[in-house]
Formats: C-alpha cells, sequence, structure tokens
C-alpha cells in the first residue's frame, strides 16, 4: 500500500506569487545589523501588498545599508549607483517609466552627508517613490566614522565624542516638501510594516528613516544609536494598523481613539491613540514633536506626516500616461512639415 | 562653404578706384546690455539676403550690462566664413575702447564713429566716417528712456550707406527680427534705420573700397546658431528625458529644447507631453538624471560646458561601466568659471574623451556647423542606445552661440536604433538572458527594461564588479574579462562612427587635420598657403572619437601632419598619440590657439609657415 504524501499547497499571495518571489540574494551584511531586518521587512511588505515585484525598481547609492538591495527583490531591476547620488538616478528612472514603482535604500551618510543635497532637491519635487534610509549614525562601509545623522555627544567606538550637531532627515523632510515621513525602528517589526506598507500605498515622496544599528561599529556604551538606546529611548507616536485595500475594512474602533488617514490606492491607515492627540496631516504639530523629542532626548517613531493631496513631479509636468521610455517613434519624432516650418521661419 | 568658386574678378580694380567687394570684416564696438544685438543681426541678415555668404561672431564679456562687446560680420564671396583676423570696417560706439580698437586697426581701414570721441584724431591712415548719433536719435525716438536702443539702428543706417546694402534688404531684415508681434518697434527702429542713411547721403563722403555687391550664394539657406540646431536635432531624436543645470554657452542650447518642444512633442489629442526635462540643482544631478532615465530605456540629454564635464565625472565613469546610455552636450568654452566663460575653446576633448576614473573611454562627436549639430545629435542618440554607453557631442561657444548660415535640414529618414533591448516576448522566447555576455562578438550585450513583466527580466546594476550574469564579483578573471569585453566593444564602435571629410592632393606632403569649427580657418589656411607660398596640402577633418582607420592612412601618406586646435596643450593630438604608432606620432606637429576667439587662417597659416620654413 503506497501512498503518495501530496506535500501540504504552498502559499502563495493573490499574484500566485511565493514569498521567494521576494526574496533576495543571500545577505553579506555583518549578523546582527539593522540593514538585515529592514531587508527581511520590505520582503514581507512587498509579497503581502501583492505587488508584481518586475515593476519594482531599486536604487541606491554606496553603503552597507547602499549594498542591500541585493538582498531583497531578486526579481526586481536595481541600480547600485554613485555615493550620494541615488535621487538623480531614481528621479532619472522614474521619468522615463512612470509604471516603475520606484524604492531607494539609502545610509545616514549616502543621504545626510554626501548626499545632502540631492535628498534636498528631491523633497521639493515630490518624485513618487519610497526613499529608506538606514540609519545608523555612522559610515559603517568605511569603518565607523561619523556620519551627518550621529547625535552631539555620542561617542564612537574609539572613544571620539561627536561635536556636531545632526541633521534630522525628518525634520527636513517635513520642511521641504515630502508627502509622507515616518520614522521607525528596524527591531520594531509590526510598526517597520504597517509604516512600509502605507509607503507602497502613498502617491508621493514617502521618507521613511529607519534607525539601524551597526553592531560592529556603533552598537557600544555612549552611542545614542545602539540597541539598547533605542529601546529605552524610542517613543512610538502611536500604534499604526495598515488595512490594505483589498482587504475588508470594517475594523471595529472605538469612537475619538483613532486617526484614519485614506491612502491614494484606497488602503486604509488607521493610527491607534497612544497617550497624546497626534493629527499626522498636520505639518507644524509634527515638526514641533520632532523638536520637543530631541530636546527630551528621544526619539518619536511612527507616521509624523501624510499628505494625500500634493500633486506629485509627474502631475506637474503633465505627462502622457504611457512610459515614455517605449513611447513608438512617431509620436516622439515630429513630422516632416514640423522641421520644414522651422526652416521656413529661420529663411 | 569652402567649395565655392574663386574667382579673382573684382578682388582690385586699379589704385584709385580700388574696391574691395564682398570680402571684409565689419566689427561693432558697443557695451552689452545696450540692445545692439537687434542692430547686429539686422546687419547680418540684410547682406545675407543679398546672397552674400557671411557670418557673425559675437565677442561678450561674463557680464550682463555694461562691458565691452564686439559684433563681427565677414562678408566673404569666398564663402570663408572663419573668423577674419583683420578688422576692415570698425563701429566704434564705445568710448571706452574707442582708442584700443581704431589703434588695432591696419592702415586703410574704414572707421564710423560716435562724433564726441573724435576718433579722427587718432590717425592719419584710416576712412574716418563721424555720426552725431544722439543729435541724430532725439527726433526719430520721441521716448527718452528707448534711444539707448534705437541708437544703434542708426548705424545700420550708416553702415548700409556706405557699404551699398540695399535699404529694401534691411527693412525687410529688421522686420522679420522683430517678428509680426513687435510691428510698433520695428517701425520705430526703421525710422532710426533711414535717419542714419539719410544723414550719411548728405554728409558723409565715401573714402573706403569697401562695398557689397548682389550674389546668388545664399538662396534657400537658413540662419540659425548651433544650439537651436543642435536643440532641435535632440527633439527630432525623439529625446524623451532632458535634464540640464544652466551653464555658458549651453544654456541657450536647453532653453532651444525646451522651446520645440512645448511646440512640437505635445500629444496631439490630449495635449500631454511625451517628454519630461528637468532643471536639475547641479551637473551632478542632471547627469544622474539622464543616466538613470537612459538606464530605464528614455532617449535621455543633458547639455553643459567644461565645468559641468568636471562635475559630471564620477557618474559617467558609472555609465560607462554599468552601460547605461545618455547624450551629453558639451558646448566647449574657456574655463574655469572665473577664467574667460563667454569666450570658445575646444578644451574638453582630452577629458570628456577618457572622463572619470579607472579604464574609462567615451565616444565623441565632433560637428562643424549647424547641420551637423542636427545630424549629429540624431546620429549620437543611436549611438549611446546601440552601444549603451554616454556618447559626447562637443560643440563650442563659436558654433553654439554664434549665427550660421546654413542648408536647410535634412528630416532624419533613418529609424530610430533602440539598440539590444529584450521584451518580455524575447525572454519567454529565449528562456533567459545574461545581461553583459557578448552574443554577437561586437561587445555588446542585451539589456532588459526596469518594469519588463516578465520574472526573468530583472538583472541589477553596479559598476564594474559583476560577472557576465550581472552577478557581484570581485574576481581576478570576472573583471578582466569583463573591461576587455568593454574595450572590445568601444573597438567596434570604430566602425558605426562617421567617417572623416578627407581631401587628398597627390601632391601634398604636409596635411592638416582638425575637428570642429577649426574646419573653416583650416580651409582659408590651406587656401591663403597654396595662394601665397604655393605650399598644397592635404586635409582631414575627423567628425568622431574613437578614430577610424582612415587617420592612420593619412598619416602615412604624408611627410607632415599638423594638428590644429583650439587649446593649449594639444589635446587632439595627444588623444592620438594614446594609440598611434612612434613612427606615425613623429609625423605629427601641433598648430595652436588659445586666445578665447575663434581661430582664424591667418594664425595658421603663419604657424605652418614657420614650421615648413618657408
Ligand atoms: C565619492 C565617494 N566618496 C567616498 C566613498 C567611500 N564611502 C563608501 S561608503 C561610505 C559611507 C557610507 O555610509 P552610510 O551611507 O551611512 O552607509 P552604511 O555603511 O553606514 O550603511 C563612504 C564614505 C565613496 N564610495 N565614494
Ligand atoms: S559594518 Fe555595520 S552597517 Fe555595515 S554591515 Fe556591518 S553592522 Fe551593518
Ligand atoms: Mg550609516
Amino acid at each position: 500500500m503506497s501512498t503518495t504524501a501530496t506535500p501540504p499547497p504552498k502559499k502563495v499571495n493573490r499574484l500566485g506569487l511565493e514569498v521567494l518571489s521576494y526574496k533576495g540574494s543571500k545577505t553579506t551584511l555583518c549578523a546582527g545589523c539593522g540593514h538585515n531586518a529592514i531587508s527581511e521587512r520590505l520582503v514581507e511588505c512587498f509579497y503581502e501588498m501583492n505587488i508584481e515585484p518586475w515593476m519594482v525598481s531599486k536604487f541606491s547609492g554606496i553603503g552597507c545599508s547602499s549594498k542591500s538591495p541585493a538582498y531583497f527583490l531578486n526579481l526586481a531591476h536595481g541600480f547600485n549607483g554613485v555615493h550620494g547620488r541615488m535621487p538623480a538616478l531614481a528621479t532619472g528612472a522614474v521619468l522615463a517609466n512612470r509604471n516603475i514603482i520606484g524604492l531607494g535604500v539609502t545610509g545616514d551618510g549616502d543621504t545626510a552627508s554626501i548626499g545632502i543635497g540631492q535628498f534636498m532637491h528631491l523633497l521639493r519635487r515630490n518624485l513618487p517613490f519610497i526613499y529608506v534610509i538606514e540609519d545608523n549614525g555612522v559610515y559603517g562601509l568605511t569603518k565607523g566614522q561619523f556620519s551627518a545623522t550621529a547625535d552631539l555627544g555620542s561617542k564612537l567606538k574609539t572613544g571620539v565624542i561627536n561635536d556636531l550637531p545632526p541633521f534630522d532627515c525628518c525634520a527636513l523632510a517635513l520642511e521641504w516638501g515630502a508627502t509622507f515621513v515616518a520614522r521607525s525602528f528596524s527591531g520594531d517589526k509590526r510598526q517597520l510594516v504597517a509604516i512600509l506598507k502605507a509607503a507602497i500605498a502613498h502617491n508621493g515622496l514617502a521618507i521613511i528613516d529607519v534607525i539601524s544599528p551597526c553592531t560592529t561599529f556603533n552598537d557600544h556604551e555612549g552611542s545614542t544609536k545602539s540597541y539598547s538606546y533605542i529601546k529605552e529611548h524610542d517613543e512610538p507616536l502611536h500604534e499604526l494598523d495598515f488595512v490594505p485595500h483589498f482587504e475588508d475594512i470594517q475594523v471595529e474602533i472605538p469612537e475619538g481613539s483613532s486617526h484614519d488617514v485614506r491612502m491614494h490606492d484606497g488602503s486604509l491607515l488607521r493610527i491607534k491613540k497612544l497617550g497624546r492627540d497626534y493629527d499626522p496631516t498636520d505639518k507644524m504639530s509634527a515638526l514641533r514633536v520632532l523638536h520637543e523629542a530631541a530636546e527630551a532626548g528621544e526619539v518619536v517613531t511612527g507616521v509624523l506626516y501624510v499628505n494625500t493631496q500634493k500633486p506629485t513631479l509627474l502631475d506637474m509636468i503633465n505627462m502622457v500616461d504611457e512610459p515614455l521610455a517605449t513611447l513608438p517613434t512617431e509620436r516622439v519624432r515630429p513630422s516632416r512639415e514640423a522641421l520644414e516650418t522651422v526652416m521656413e521661419e529661420l529663411r | 562653404m569652402s567649395t565655392l568658386q574663386i574667382s579673382p574678378a573684382g578682388e582690385s580694380t586699379g589704385n584709385a578706384g580700388r574696391q574691395v567687394i564682398n570680402d571684409f570684416s565689419i566689427q561693432v564696438a558697443t557695451v552689452n546690455g545696450s540692445g545692439s544685438q537687434t542692430a547686429n543681426n539686422v546687419l547680418m541678415r540684410s547682406i545675407f539676403q543679398m546672397g552674400i555668404p557671411v557670418s557673425g561672431k559675437n565677442m561678450f564679456p561674463s557680464n550682463i550690462a555694461g562691458l565691452p562687446t564686439w559684433f563681427t560680420i565677414r562678408a566673404s564671396r569666398h564663402g570663408f566664413i572663419g573668423r577674419k583676423k583683420e578688422v576692415d570696417f570698425l563701429v566704434a560706439m564705445n568710448g571706452e575702447t574707442a582708442i584700443e580698437d581704431v589703434a588695432g586697426l591696419a592702415s586703410g581701414a574704414a572707421c564710423v564713429y560716435d562724433e564726441p570721441l573724435k576718433l579722427n584724431e587718432q590717425r592719419d591712415d584710416l576712412h574716418f566716417y563721424p555720426v552725431p548719433f544722439d543729435k541724430l536719435v532725439g527726433p526719430v525716438c520721441p521716448q527718452p528712456k528707448l534711444r539707448k536702443l534705437v541708437r544703434n539702428m542708426i548705424y545700420d543706417g550708416v553702415v548700409a550707406y556706405l557699404l551699398d546694402i540695399d535699404m529694401e534688404e534691411m527693412r525687410k531684415a529688421l522686420f522679420k527680427q522683430f517678428g509680426p508681434k513687435k510691428i510698433k518697434a520695428a517701425e520705430l527702429n526703421s525710422g532710426a534705420l533711414v535717419a542714419g542713411y539719410d544723414y550719411a547721403a548728405q554728409n558723409l563722403s565715401k573714402t573706403d573700397p569697401f562695398r557689397v555687391e548682389r550674389m546668388n550664394e545664399t538662396a534657400g539657406k537658413i540662419i540659425i546658431d548651433g544650439n537651436s540646431a543642435s536643440a532641435l536635432g535632440c527633439v527630432f531624436a525623439g529625446v524623451t528625458v532632458a535634464t540640464w543645470y544652466p551653464i555658458t554657452p549651453s544654456s541657450s542650447m536647453m532653453e532651444a529644447v525646451i522651446e520645440y518642444m512645448r511646440r512640437f512633442r505635445r500629444d496631439p489629442e490630449t495635449g500631454k507631453a511625451t517628454y519630461a526635462i528637468i532643471q536639475a540643482e547641479d551637473e551632478l544631478a542632471s547627469v544622474g538624471m539622464a543616466l538613470g532615465a537612459g538606464w530605464a530605456g528614455a532617449r535621455s540629454l543633458t547639455a553643459t560646458a567644461g565645468p559641468g564635464i568636471s562635475l559630471m565625472s564620477e557618474f559617467v565613469g558609472l555609465g560607462y561601466y554599468a552601460e547605461a546610455p545618455c547624450v551629453i552636450f558639451d558646448v566647449q568654452r574657456v574655463g574655469p568659471s572665473t577664467g574667460l566663460p563667454t569666450r570658445t575653446m575646444q578644451g574638453d576633448i582630452l577629458s570628456t574623451a577618457l572622463l572619470s576614473h579607472g579604464d574609462t573611454q567615451h565616444p565623441l562627436y565632433f560637428p562643424r556647423c549647424p547641420e551637423e549639430c542636427f545630424s549629429m545629435a540624431c546620429e549620437a542618440f543611436d549611438l549611446a542606445e546601440r552601444f549603451q554607453t554616454p556618447v559626447f557631442v562637443m560643440t563650442d561657444l563659436d558654433l553654439g552661440m554664434n549665427n550660421w548660415m546654413a542648408d536647410p535640414f535634412t528630416y532624419p529618414e533613418k529609424p530610430l536604433d533602440r539598440g539590444k533591448v529584450l521584451t518580455a516576448d524575447d525572454l519567454e522566447r529565449l528562456g533567459g538572458f545574461e545581461r553583459y555576455r557578448d552574443v554577437d562578438g561586437d561587445g555588446v550585450g542585451y539589456r532588459t527594461l526596469p518594469a519588463t513583466r516578465h520574472p526573468g527580466a530583472a538583472y541589477f546594476t553596479r559598476g564594474s564588479g559583476h560577472n557576465a550574469k550581472a552577478q557581484y564579483s570581485e574576481r581576478e578573471d570576472d573583471y578582466v574579462n569583463n573591461v576587455d569585453r568593454l574595450k572590445h566593444k568601444f573597438e567596434t564602435m570604430r566602425k558605426f562612427v562617421p567617417a572623416p571629410e578627407i581631401e587628398l592632393d597627390p601632391e601634398a606632403a604636409a596635411g592638416l587635420i582638425c575637428v570642429g569649427t577649426t574646419h573653416q580657418a583650416a580651409q582659408e589656411s590651406r587656401w591663403q598657403l597654396r595662394q601665397e607660398y604655393n605650399l598644397r596640402t592635404s586635409y582631414m577633418r575627423l567628425l568622431a572619437y574613437p578614430f577610424r582607420h582612415e587617420l592612420v592612412e593619412f598619416i602615412r601618406r604624408h611627410e607632415q601632419v599638423y594638428i590644429v586646435e583650439q587649446n593649449r596643450d594639444g589635446q587632439l593630438l595627444a588623444l592620438m598619440r594614446l594609440e598611434l604608432d612612434p613612427g606615425d606620432i613623429a609625423r605629427l606637429r601641433s598648430v595652436r590657439y588659445y586666445g578665447g576667439l575663434p581661430i582664424d587662417a591667418r594664425t595658421i597659416t603663419d604657424s605652418i609657415v614657420a614650421q615648413e620654413g618657408l
């Protein structure tokens, strides 16, 4: 009596894809590096959001963090660019093909040090793009020097104390035009997943600063970006629930204790009050919260700001609906008569 | 233009009544911001309308208003449109420079000047024509505010009388210049034109020999600046993403791109743009965007000048190794930004050819005229996509910002060459692909574009650290194989870039080689060498880098080969040295001009004569 055991059906998402289709190559980053946890969350989110992986394009600059796009979404194109200039590559690519779901992964050095200029101008343009900063306060790949997000007074392994004030990438993003701004911690799975999913659902520039400790160079006593420091000082603004558009969204919530944001794709970002009242559509209060937290030495995490109304760069350019990259000749080469008209004007 | 019939008739007719017809240069000395550009263009255009080959060159300071500016118009019945070293006819409107301007004239030259400057006291071997501009402008221009501008049109009238330019052509040129929307302004200026002419007719007696006479050499031709021609070329090449950061002398090219795109590249039904143009925050961003767009399948463009090229260096290296196409127009000028940014130079030949880190080489196109700005734009996009690499089009300030007469552009008949791009269907059929595998033996792999709906489409793009499958690798053999393939790809390009223009003289022992705008002066110099020194020369104008086999063949046919260029260090020659055999290098001589003005024939002739020991 031989029975062939039928293997249990493989788990797939609504596109019929297994989670394997969202994975990348094996990581070469250090064990315990925060960046690895973020890669794992990205895999989960794109899988659970039923995104066709080949519609995603991954962009990065240079750094340990910028290497990580090789470690998730192997079925997506990737472009590992030059240090601090990933926004330019991404901007060009998304303009060339508006169907691209653009995802950038960068470090605090890549964004706030060498890349601060491109970062600021990306903010102004509100490119539809997901921009994840894996923020560890140091340059991991060049062996642990301070970056421009290192806190005043934070200490390197060598004992050197940082005496320059940090850039707060979220505050910059709020001030200069990003339409989705969040901060999270690589160790907070639940929160990070909700934030990344909301960013995927957002139409506009989503800046997500994820504190992502560098176990090798910045995880010691005296560092303000170590696992233990962040665990102690993490102040979640609220509890987040992300209800995707393809799910039934009848979630019971007691009156007055939550703030719902309807995302571009119809999904719902449900923001449940924790202690203080917080309206993530109010830019001024978001800035205030960031400044107060900095004063108090706290790290506030959560969705700081969402604006679903502001036109994106693509809206402003008023481009055709099809990707520019593949428009046929007759739509990109003006007619013989057009050339003749110009020639006549110049005679 | 050098192919025009050269006839000695009319050169000189005796001494007393000597006339110089259609062969002289006019220089107008003003201050910038005074609105003289309109008057200068009208003057140039009216000579053009009389069928006489003409060129105009603006020499302006890096300043918005108040510093000296010179505009030179050359009429040449021989069709020589390079800069003429000598000024024959000066219009001295700028008190600041007038004395020096007059001192620079050769004996026998003519000079129209603003009467209060009393320039006639400076020399007694010139033909002087004083004109009281301030007195004349009042009656024709009641509004004092406009007088500064309208005043310029008076010298046009005076010059028209003295040179015998048809006033009907002047009026026609003037109305064309102002266009149908500014009829009032055109009429006001027309009054000034006539006032100048009448004053000259009644008060000046012509003593100089210079005059124009109708010819039939410009029929059907157009007048256009190189930057507008480059812009049109890009628009007709189907550019879809264009990025820039303003810098003289490339800004007017991108402004023309914007203008023509708005006119001709909107979807007829929806009115939406079939393009995106971004004014970036700097050249690092503009070239990065162009590369990102090219990588994603757009025909992408950026334009800049030397300082921008320097900033683009790192990204262009990535473009080379990661094999992403884009077209970069380099409108060359003197550098740095606090150098002479408004003067011309062939100053970036070496830096662009080898731009960036490691072993990098990039193809360059060298247009010499507006027609080539247009046609080479189309070719450059094809080459960039065919070879998946950044391509430079090397114009310069002289070509880009000056007005040139040109033949009307030929509509590009060749279909766009989008290169080796695999679609989802191709992938289905092939079952997969390896991004950096040299399948066809030309060094060029097949690529896929992002957002291709196929599980096998994706590949990961990074610099040189990868194998043929685009997998991360730091292995010695993978690296060497990859950069050797890139070298092979560059070798393949030699057959794809346009062949040089060659004129072989079987009796010549000497040859001249140049690129771009040096052509005009080089051809005139060959004529001078033949006429004045009985020295026959062959000629080769390179249209592109990498050099093709014709270069070595040409060098070996001649004893001495003069590489003529507009920079101090002989950059074109240095580029040749990198690949030629010592025997061939030994035949090379260098002729260089680097004063910031367009090179002139006399300078070349003098240098060759000295080196030939004539
Ligand atoms: C133009 C340039 N300058 C310097 C470097 C060297 N470099 C490589 S990574 C890096 C810092 C990366 O820091 P960060 O972005 O914070 O990434 P992390 O490694 O910490 O994740 C630097 C300075 C470079 N690659 N390119
Ligand atoms: S050095 Fe730091 S940032 Fe880099 S991989 Fe290791 S832990 Fe991560
Ligand atoms: Mg870092």
